[in-house]
């Protein structure tokens, strides 16, 4: 069969499905948080070797996608300074903002840099003493212990021409938003294994408990990926809810140590905006008092505009798992990764990409049914 | 960005006052900084996140996950050239503007 072929190990894969398939006795709702992993199971066609009766639902874990409007029209502003070199990782260059896109900030003439580490704009910085390098921080967890070693060295090294654009998001916040939704038909989440890495699972229980809901700490092969969907649905069936490590080689219950004294030395958290989604209480990070300083916005003096998002775009909704991406009437139609309208589609770990890079365009229930042999 | 990419430490040195390591991403070698896994050792591998090392990984899992990254095109995405794949898109998304 076409997708299973390409598995690392199809004969694990069939048998990881049909224990799942043997364990299922009624219709159940997972989400993957993680965009890697959406990325993962579309390319893979993991929902499709599923039973009918396990759905997965796309969450909102790709940052990229959930940085909101306001914030990418700020990094613009600033981008367009004239002595400002700013720096971003390669993947912001085409979000859209309000009116433009860093790449067409850079055909304007603005010095824009991509850069593979935050610690290369300190080193920009180190270089260039007479511009001011800002650096656009953007990601989850995995990211925000890389970024806080950066402006903790250039605060030690003494480096004052180098600030931060913070636009960190954490995920424990987001399940509870996904959970206390009206609309939820999530039953269980297969957590994002590197943010873990880092994190540890300390977070978690909390949140399995309260809303009743299993939590697998999974990573993004697609092995790994039917492997918490295993555990889950085991969970499901048999009407438990803790959390459970499906990835013990990259994951500790306590995380990196070192990154979390530093995380929490440079960052406090704060309530923050997701674009599409909406403000989700204590779901960022921002610099600490002890690092305003280095705080872009602080040092800057931007409003940016206050601006809305296209009104066809429902990447909200695709980012809380209410909708897959193609029963959107723009998907694939005037909404493509070369045009995109919303964030989901201009990063390649959202959910609208993966759908259209993959070819899911007809509608849900029209699609094939892909089999195992 | 969002992911994170297995490496093998080829070297470590000390720089500005913090261990800093050569990793080799199947073929691309980059700068990492090792200040979050101190106690790793040129030949081990590890999971690298934006030029830093996050945790230790086993070279079975390490080999396998780079292969997949290197399937889907991950490790272009990571290590490859971002602008001029900003301008493939731009330009194909121009020449749909105007047809
Ligand atoms: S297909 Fe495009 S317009 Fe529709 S939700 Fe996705 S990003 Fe938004």
């Amino acid at each position: 069969m076409k997708y299973i072929d390409e598995f690392q190990d199809p004969e694990l894969a069939r048998r990881l499905l049909d224990e799942i398939a043997r364990t299922v006795t009624r219709p159940w709702a997972m989400m993957e948080v993680c965009g890697g992993q959406t990325h993962s199971i579309i390319r893979h066609g993991l929902d499709q070797l599923l039973p009918d009766t396990v759905e997965l639902i796309h969450g909102p874990g790709c940052p990229v996608c959930v940085t909101p409007l306001a914030v990418i029209d700020k990094a613009l502003e600033i981008a367009s300074l004239p002595d400002v070199v700013f720096c971003s990782f390669g993947d912001m260059l085409r979000v859209p903002g309000s009116d433009r896109d860093l790449f067409r900030v850079k055909g304007d003439g603005g010095d824009v840099r991509v850069v593979y580490s935050p610690l290369d704009a300190l080193r920009i910085a180190q270089r260039t003493p007479d511009k001011q390098v800002v650096f656009f921080g953007v990601g989850f967890e995995t990211t925000a212990p890389a970024i806080a070693m950066t402006v903790h060295q250039a605060k030690r090294l003494g480096v004052r021409n180098l600030s931060l654009l913070v636009s960190h998001v954490r995920v424990p916040p987001a399940i509870e938003a996904v959970m206390r939704s009206p609309d939820c038909r999530v039953q269980a989440f297969l957590a994002a294994g590197h943010v873990c890495s880092v994190m540890g699972t300390s977070e978690y229980p909390a949140l399995a408990d309260t809303y009743r809901v299993p939590i697998v700490v999974t990573g993004f092969e697609p092995l790994d990926i039917l492997e918490g969907i295993r555990r889950a649905v085991r969970q499901l069936e048999r009407g438990e809810h803790h959390v459970e490590n499906a990835y013990p080689r990259a994951v500790s219950a306590q995380g990196n140590p070192v990154a979390l004294r530093v995380l929490r030395e440079v960052f406090t958290t704060t309530d923050r905006t997701w674009r599409g989604i909406g403000t989700i209480p204590d779901s960022g990070w921002r610099l600490s008092d002890a690092y305003r300083d280095y705080d872009a916005e602080h040092r800057f003096d931007i409003t940016g505009p206050a601006a809305a998002e296209p009104a066809v775009c429902r990447s909200g909704e695709v980012l809380q798992g209410l909708i897959k991406p193609h029963e959107c009437a723009a998907f694939g139609i005037i909404c493509t990764p070369r045009t995109p309208l919303g964030a989901t589609m201009v990063s390649s770990e959202g959910a609208c990409a993966a759908y259209y890079l993959y070819r899911r365009l007809s509608p849900p229930h029209t699609e094939e049914k892909a089999s195992v042999d | 960005m969002c992911l994170a990419v297995p490496g093998r430490v080829v070297g470590i040195e000390e720089r500005n006052g913090t261990s800093m390591a050569r990793v080799d991403f199947g073929g691309v070698v980059k700068d990492v900084c090792l200040a979050y896994l101190p106690e790793i050792e040129v030949g081990e591998y590890a999971i690298v996140h934006v030029g830093f090392a996050i945790q230790r990984l086993d070279e079975e899992s390490a080999l396998a996950t780079l292969r997949l990254f290197e399937r889907i095109g991950a490790l272009d995405e990571e290590f490859g050239d971002a602008w001029a794949r900003a301008a493939a898109e731009s330009e194909t998304a121009s020449e749909e503007e105007n047809r």
